[in-house]
């Protein structure tokens, strides 16, 4: 499957490259679109010192540990919400001949390595944030715990973005507000919202579970919104569940796929 | 080889149920060649892209190589080579080398077998001079050869065309026919093939299955076929009569009774 994906990425890679023009700007695009996203963060604390309680090193902690599993999951499976189009074009016909799933060939449609770009980003943000904090080195294994969790719960996201698209033909921008949507509201301290958001993304969309809870948790922070400790630990529980959400809902897509007449 | 027993397939439209294919049964065995014909919206479409696991039938049962294909469709694929006439299935911006190439390493065909394979077809399907240009730049007769040699790479059991000579001129048109019998005729690959073409019927099928309205309408030769009519009649008088419903079928009803 790690072969299937790397083999499809790397032809998107080289189809990519036959148009070079485009794939330079996409690369420069993405690059200034990140740019923008931590400038915000920057100009905040350029007028105030702390955000809802956190300071500059946390909040940019908090943003680096939700954007280094979304910006890789935006760059491996980001196309999975593409399927409308697919849809639409009768191209999805194609992808369900060849001996490869048909997730696998949707999430490296049109692979471009342009996006590699944010992931340094915010991978660079998270090790100086880290960095920059005098964090109890006895927290730190949470860090790669975390990056899994987010990556499990971003790629369910977007594999549950593509599986409502069988459904949402006509409407394929609606699932973006989870996807895309999902990391803006992580990028900040969740304090900064309202309590009835902050319970509908903990217990129903587990998106506080990407960096918020465990973040707490190395940050060595009590929950603002008063949860319990042993929350903190319940990433690994809530992406693996989602997961299977994902999974079943996307099965649940390609039998009810109804092709186009032709 | 393929097996159709009482397959139907529903669609919503709106509020409205539509039957696309309903009770449809016929088997075809190894080694045929049938031609599968019917009005534009008949069902024809939907019938091929159930037997290659596009499409899940919604009532019947459906095998292809003894597998179900909405259920195996990957281990399907394997056995199976799919042409779509009006789609390409090949990767628009790479050379047609390439995409055959990367068919190679997903159907994991060993590099010896698929090189003596390739070279066959390139020499059969005269691809040579166009082994290099991107698809997008092909014209649609080069582009359904690749797409023909890119469907029979793997060595199928069962080769399924949707429309497979649409839009070419008659030349290409014969060399893809002359293609089809020598694959059917050699390598005993049990074929089936959807179209308008009345002249692809008249020089491939020996087995003609007619659709109508979602239903089997006639199964038979195509000497059967022509039987069924007065002796004056060529075979475009007998199937626009057929498609009109104004024919007595095989089954005794009249094509497209009911909806």
């Amino acid at each position: 499957m790690v072969r299937t994906y790397f083999l499809l990425a790397w032809t998107w890679t080289r189809a990519a490259a036959a148009y070079p023009v485009s794939f330079w700007l996409m690369t420069v695009l993405s690059l200034a679109v990140a740019a923008t996203d931590l400038a915000v963060i920057l100009v905040v604390f350029a007028n105030t010192t702390s955000l809802a309680g956190f300071s500059r090193e946390e909040v940019l902690f908090l943003y680096g540990a939700a954007s280094l599993p979304f910006t890789l999951c935006d760059l491996f499976v980001s196309n999975l919400d593409r399927v409308s189009r697919h849809i639409k074009d009768g191209t999805l016909d194609t992808f369900l001949i060849r001996p490869a799933g048909a997730w696998l060939q949707l999430a490296t449609d049109r692979f471009t390595p342009t996006r590699a770009g944010r992931v340094v980003q915010a991978a660079v943000v998270l090790v100086w944030a880290v960095a920059a904090l005098d964090l109890d080195p006895g927290r730190l294994w949470m860090l790669p715990v975390m990056t899994a969790t987010g990556l499990v719960i971003f790629t369910s996201l977007w594999t549950l973005a593509g599986a409502a698209q069988f459904a949402l033909t006509d409407a394929p921008e609606v699932v973006n507000a989870f996807t895309y949507g999902g990391h803006q509201l992580t990028q900040y301290p969740l304090a900064i919202y309202g309590r009835d958001l902050v319970r509908g993304v903990t217990y129903v969309l587990p998106l506080a579970f990407v960096n918020w809870q465990p973040g707490l948790y190395v940050l060595g922070r009590a929950d603002p919104f008063g949860t319990p400790e042993f929350m903190r630990f319940l990433g690994p529980v809530a992406a693996p569940a989602l997961a299977l959400l994902a999974a079943l809902a996307w099965r649940q897509g390609v039998r009810h796929y109804r092709s186009t007449g032709s | 080889m393929i097996e159709l027993d009482r397959a139907g397939r529903t669609f919503k439209v709106r509020r409205n149920v539509v039957h696309a294919v309903r009770d449809l049964s016929f088997t075809v065995s190894a080694g045929e060649f049938v031609g599968c014909l019917g009005p534009n919206g008949a069902g024809k479409s939907t019938t091929i892209k159930m037997l290659c696991g596009i499409l899940t039938p919604t009532s019947g049962r459906v095998r292809v190589a003894g597998l179900d294909p909405s259920r195996r469709r990957t281990a399907l694929a394997r056995r199976i080579g799919v042409v779509f006439g009006q789609r390409t299935t090949l990767w628009w911006d790479l050379p047609l080398a390439d995409s055959f190439e990367l068919i190679r390493l997903l159907h994991k065909i060993e590099r010896a077998a698929f090189r003596a394979r390739l070279a066959e077809l390139t020499d059969t399907l005269d691809l040579g001079a166009f082994l290099r240009t991107p698809v997008r730049q092909l014209s649609l007769g080069q582009r359904m050869r690749g797409d023909l040699a890119a469907a029979l790479l793997h060595a199928p059991e069962v080769l399924v065309l949707d429309e497979p000579t649409i839009g070419l001129d008659v030349v290409s048109k014969a060399g893809i026919r002359e293609f089809l019998l020598r694959v059917n005729a050699e390598q005993g690959t049990t074929v089936l093939l959807t179209t308008h073409d009345l002249g692809d019927v008249e020089r491939l099928c020996r087995r003609v299955v007619l659709i109508d309205h979602g239903r089997l309408a006639f199964d038979g030769t195509l000497a059967d076929l022509m039987a069924t009519a007065p002796a004056h009649e060529d075979i475009e008088d007998v199937v626009t009569r057929l498609y009109k419903g104004e024919a007595v079928l095989a089954d005794g009803g009249p094509a497209g009774a009911d909806q």
